[in-house]
Parts: structure tokens; sequence; C-alpha cells
């Protein structure tokens, strides 16, 4: 394919010629680069070649795409607005797959944190918006943390997988949501959408000023940081990745395995509980089916793009975010159905992770590590 | 790591694509034409809600001088804020169709008061004076389309056993539900409807689940109100049984099993508002109606519909079109025997306590919670 091998070349490029050490030192560092973006290019190309099929240039496909994910202005807040949830959800699948588990449960955890802040939110009617905003915050944490440790304990106590537990318990998430909110929780006002009553248009969390992108993202980039820095730079982030690398020499060399599953399933979960709050306290306003709206089952998608990777979740997000920000364009403007979208994303999917097999095998970037 | 790369490198692809864009032409909306947006939580051609919407989208493109976009599969979150945003913004629209009950509050609410200069005419939503004045909800009176369905459903039925799939029951499946009962009891005071909720409004599994289950209990003339009826449709008619449709005209589906269906009838009330707009006229921000205004319309009949089924549903659906019926009229009972409309009180139309319906009526078996 002639636009890899101008990847490689470009990304040669990169390399100061002058410098012949410097492939060896950061090779390896490229190679997550350079891999990924080549797989990115790849999906694209034949993205490209499926929408041909379809009659369409591939050209404005491409033109559009930009143009609807980071052409403009608004483009760019679109896309933000798409990417915020994403990175939260995201890391509910990164953090536990430091230790080796595969959680795929964050829709859930997003479920129950929305719940869990909205019912915070009607407890504390009439209490300074700060205090309802804190309390919304650590209930939806509390409450996704938690669900999300149901998968670890049931894993760590009685070995059930735990993709398959924290799968499972989404439809559970969904069914006590819709439990709740149309009974016990119910607003009698809401006839023909059940929600729950609004949190007050007091408590909402707003805009970050100057833009139209709700705090969601600024929640969503300090989370990731911080898990950046929890996996790579403590203790507790070295006797994860000890453990997910081989569970048995951990325990030989005494971490205690059970602890640590835990914590960081909360941890996972609470992230994804966050997400539900603030779709709650900056989109929604109250609870209702609208939130299951899937922002769980795509950051599954994000983390596995971004190799597991803390940081790299954001650029993985805001690439997904513009992919959906421009998916109404091409629907609009090319007239292609709203699947096409999903497609792109599957065929991203696949090229990514066909493209691991690549890691330390391309000769010229060996490194010495 | 330097994972922003990527996405910057994305961004020089994309300026040259922009570059190439440029010079084959951006296709915006031309100055002169009105740009209409549609909408739709769902496909378009889903044989149901979002085709039924979809038809209506498809007449307004024939006038002159009117553009329509679409965009389909948008959720109810602060994607469809997006969408309306990216439709004024990128296309430059003016008129918006924002067609899911879901996205009035708090999201069409929103973009209404954020561009007060532009129309948002919403499907379902209940206007109140507090919304703001560019906003305004329309709605049909479906359940007169039901009652005449219901009445040929009664002469159809042998076993004197009905059945309905229905989504949930808040007040508009309730009606629904109870003036296809009506209608049936009409023509046959002994007929019975068995209502199987299925809990969501597109649960595909369980609607020909529900379908099979009606079928096996004797049922053989079965309605529905989900957004889809395909399934219920092609399940029942390969299981022998009848069927009435919804939302639009299945019989295509169906040939030999299509009785006749309550349908929306967008394709006449669409134009005629764009008309409104360009002629100056204010369209009033709360308006319904049904069959006699042409929002709501029966089906053509299948050729199994006998003539006597048929002279006595075209003599209703003429006493609808004077506007001299009323569905809800006392003594109405419900299924546990209370009264619900005292005798001598007529609930018509437009009368709220019917959007609060929360019963069931006598001849329904099932149970709204």
């Amino acid at each position: 394919m002639t636009t890899e091998t101008a990847e490689s070349v470009e990304a040669a490029g990169i390399a100061p010629a002058a410098d012949p050490g410097f492939l060896q030192r950061h090779g390896a560092r490229i190679e997550y680069i350079v891999i990924p973006g080549a797989a990115l290019v790849g999906a694209l190309a034949v993205f490209g070649g499926f929408v041909a099929l379809y009659g369409k240039n591939p050209l404005d496909l491409y033109f559009y795409m930009y143009y609807g994910a980071f052409g403009t202005a608004f483009s760019w807040q679109n896309t933000l607005t798409r990417a915020a949830p994403l990175i939260l959800t995201a890391l509910c699948t990164a953090l536990p797959a430091q230790l080796g588990m595969v959680i795929i449960g964050g829709e859930g955890a997003l479920l129950i944190g929305a719940l869990s802040a909205t019912a915070a939110a009607l407890a504390l009617q009439g209490a300074a918006p700060t205090v309802v905003q804190i309390a919304m915050v650590i209930a939806g944490m509390i409450g996704g943390g938690l669900w999300i440790t149901l998968s670890g304990g049931l894993r760590q106590y009685r070995g059930v997988n735990e993709t398959i537990s924290s799968l499972l318990l989404v439809y559970i998430a969904l069914a006590v949501l819709n439990h709740l909110v149309e009974g016990p929780m119910r607003d009698p006002a809401s006839l023909n959408k059940p929600s729950t009553r609004e949190i007050g248009a007091a408590n909402m969390i707003g805009t970050i000023p100057g833009t139209d992108v709700h705090w969601g993202l600024a929640f969503g980039l300090v989370a990731a940081v911080a898990a950046y820095i929890l996996i790579y730079h403590t203790t507790f982030g070295f006797a994860a990745r000890v453990a997910g690398g081989n569970i048995r020499a951990a325990k030989i060399v005494g971490l205690s395995v059970g602890k640590l599953i835990l914590t960081v399933c909360f941890l996972a979960g609470s992230c994804a509980g966050l997400a539900g709050m603030i779709e709650v306290a900056a989109v929604q306003g109250r609870t209702n089916a609208n939130l299951a709206a899937g922002y769980g089952f795509t950051g599954i998608l994000v983390a596995f793009l971004a190799r597991q990777n803390p940081l790299a979740i954001i650029p993985v997000a805001i690439l997904l975010g513009g992919i959906s920000a421009s998916g109404g364009l091409l629907q609009r403007r090319l007239g292609l159905p709203d699947a096409s979208v999903l497609v792109l994303q599957g065929i991203i999917f696949v090229f990514v992770l066909a493209s691991d097999a690549l890691y330390g095998r391309i000769g010229f970037l060996k490194g010495k590590s | 790591m330097d994972f922003g790369r990527i996405s910057r490198r994305h961004l020089l692809q994309g300026s040259a694509a922009l570059a190439l864009g440029s010079t084959l032409g951006i296709r915006g909306a031309a100055a002169a034409e009105t740009t209409i947006g549609f909408i739709y939580v769902g496909s378009r051609d889903d044989y149901g809600y979002n085709q039924a919407h979809a038809q209506g989208a498809a007449a307004v493109k024939k006038l002159p001088g009117i553009k329509v976009v679409e965009e389909e599969k948008v959720p109810e979150t602060d994607a469809v804020e997006k969408t309306i945003e990216s439709m004024i913004n990128l296309d430059g629209a003016t008129l918006m169709f924002p067609t899911s009950f879901g996205y009035y509050n708090p999201h069409v609410l929103k973009m209404a008061g954020k561009f007060p200069k532009l129309r948002f005419e919403h499907c379902g939503g209940l206007w109140s004076d507090k919304d703001p004045k560019n906003a305004g909800s329309y709605f049909g009176y479906i359940d007169e389309a039901q009652y005449v369905s219901g009445i040929v459903a009664g002469y159809s039925t042998k076993s004197g056993k009905l059945g309905f799939v229905a989504a949930k029951p808040i007040p508009q499946v309730l009606r629904n539900i109870n003036a296809f009962t009506l209608g049936a009891r009409l023509a046959n005071p002994k007929a019975t409807t068995q209502v199987i909720f299925t809990g969501d409004w597109s649960m595909p599994v369980k609607e020909a689940e529900a379908t099979n289950s009606l079928i096996d209990q004797g049922v053989d003339v079965l309605t529905c109100h989900v957004d889809g009826p395909k399934t219920m449709v092609e399940n029942a008619a390969r299981r022998g049984a009848l069927v009435c449709g919804y939302h639009v005209n299945q019989s295509p589906l169906a040939p030999k099993a299509y009785l006749t269906g309550a349908e929306w009838n967008w394709e006449a009330l669409y134009p005629k508002f764009v008309k409104m707009i360009t002629a100056g006229e204010a369209i009033p921000n709360f308006y319904r109606g049904g069959l006699k205004e042409e929002i709501v319309k029966v089906s053509p009949y299948g050729e199994m519909v006998s003539a006597e089924a048929r002279k006595h549903a075209d003599d209703v659906k003429a006493k609808f079109m004077s506007g001299e019926f009323t569905i809800f009229k006392g003594p109405l009972v419900d299924n546990k025997g209370k009264t619900v409309i005292a005798s001598g009180t007529d609930r018509g139309q437009q009368d709220p306590e019917l959007e609060k319906m929360d019963y069931l009526v006598e001849g329904v078996i099932g149970a709204t919670a």
C-alpha cells in the first residue's frame, strides 16, 4: 500500500540523519507512534475503498471527515464534547488491563454512577450548589467504583471470569436504572418519558468558560493524567503491572494481589461512575434511559486502541469523538448510512489489533531495549 | 510517549484534504434556499416511527427552493444538540425537525434558547408557556386511527382474542391499547386484547417472543406500539395470524395478512408547516390533531377485510372526520372494575386528563405495572 510506504518514509524523516544513534535509542518509542499511525492510515484507505464501492469519491470523504471533526472551531467543540465521556469510560477498561483483567462493563458503572449522583443531588436539595456538586462527584464515583469492584470481587473470591461478569452487570445496571426511574424515583410529571426529578439548574456544572464544551473534558484529562502517574510513577502502579505480568511471581514476592485487584477495579469503576455523574450534571439534568447511550462500550474501543495507556487514551478519545462528530456530516453531504461510521471504527479496531504483531519486527526501528 | 503526533499528523492529512476539497468546491447550502434539518433517533428505513418521519421529509424535499438535510440514529443525549448546531453552522439550516420524544427536554429547549431566530418544531413534546417561543411541539391523535383499526380487527378475529405488543406502559401507549380495544369491542363485544410489554422501544427479540407467545395463546389478530413493527408483522404473518400495522403502511411486508393500520401522515403535515413558514404565517406552538386534521391516517384495507367491517370502519372514520366522535367517554370501566370516566363525561381529544392515562380498559388482559 503506497500510503503506508509514505508513512514509513515520513516517520524515517522524523529522525535527524546527523545522529546515527537516534533510532537505536528511540526506536522502541517511535514504534508506538509509527505503527498505530500506519494502522490508522491503512484503515482510512480501506474505508475509502469501501466508500468508493458505494460510488462516492473517497477524497470527498476524507475532506468531510476532517471538516466535520476538526475543520472549524465549532467542529472542534463538537469533537471534544463527544470525546469527554470516552476518556473516563476508557479508563474503566485501561486500569484493570494493567492487572491483565479485561473489564468491559464501563457502561454499567456509568449508569450506576449517574443514579447515585442523581440520588445524592435529590437528597441534598436546598443545599449550596458547591456542596451538592461535590456530593454528586463522590456519590457517582463510589457508586460506579463499587459496581466494578463486584466484578473484581467475583474474580478474586469466586473465580468468575471478570469479562463476562462485568458485561452481564451492565444489563443488571440497566434493569436497576429502569426499575428506579419507572418506580420509586420517578417524577410523576414525567409522563411519556419516565425520569427522576431534575437536580435543579443551579446544581448543573456548566461549560468550560469561553467554550461550549462541558467540564467533563477537564475531569477526563485530569483523571487520565492521574491514572498515568499512578500506573507508571508509583509503587502501587508498579505492583499492579507486576501482578499483570505474572500473577505467580507477584504472589511470590509478597504482593497482595487480591487487594490490588479490588482497588484497581474500584478506581476503574469510579472513573466510569464520574462519567455518569457528568452526564447528569452537565447534560441531562436528571436520570432516565437516555443515559444508556453506549459511551461505556465505545470506551472499550478507545482503551484498546490506546493500548491501555492512560495518556494515549486522550488523543484516541479525541480521534473517535471526531469520527462520531463527522459522522453526521457524512450522512448529510454524502448520503452515507449512519452505520458507515461504525464500519470505520471496526476497520480501525481490526487494523490496530493486527498491527500489534509488528512491534519489534520492523528492522530499522529495532532499539536496544 | 508522544501520541499527540497521531492527531497532528491526522490534521496534516486533513489540511491536504482541505486544499483538495476547496478545489473541488465545497457543497455548502446555497444562500437562496431554505435549509431544513430532520433528525431521527433510529434508522430511516425501519418500517416504523422513523420511516414515517423520513417519508414526511421526502415530501418536503419536493417543494421548490427547499433543501433538506437528514441525520439518523442520533441518540437522545448532547449528541442531538451537536447535530442541531452542526446543521445550523455547517449547513445553514434555519428550521429543525428533531423527531424523537426524548430530544425535547433539555436538548431542543436549550438549542431554541441559543438560536432565538431559528425555528424548532419538535414531535411529541408538550410545549408550555414557559418554553421558548421559537420552539413548538406537534403530535397526532393516532388513537383515532387505532380505534378504526380495532373495529376491523374485531370483525376479522375468529377466536375473539386480539394481541398487542407494546413497548412501555406510558400514557401514549396505554391510550393506543385502550382505543384499539374499544374499537374492537364495538364490532365484537366479546373480544379481548392481550397485551405484552417488552420494556423498551426497540427490542426485536422480545417482540418476536411476545408475538409467538400471543399466537400460542390463541390470538389471531395482532397489532403493536413499538418503534419498528416489522418484527411483529413478519412473525405474525409467518404463523398465519392477521395484523394491523402501526406508524407506516407495512402491507409490503405481509400483503396477505395486513388488514389495515394506524399511520402517521407526516407527508401531509410537514409540507404544510414549511409552506406556512415561507408564507410568514405562525405555526401554533402547541399543535395537535387527528384524522380530521390529516395528521394521522388509516392504511387502505387488505382484501381479506369483509364488506361489513369496511362499512362500519368507514362510518366511524367519517364521524372522526366531521369531529363528532369521542373515543373516551363515560361510563368507562378499567380492567379491574374501577370506573375511570364517569357516566355523562366526554373526554375529547384535547382533554389533558388523557395525557395522564394510567389504566387499561375493560377487555384488555394485562397490567400497567
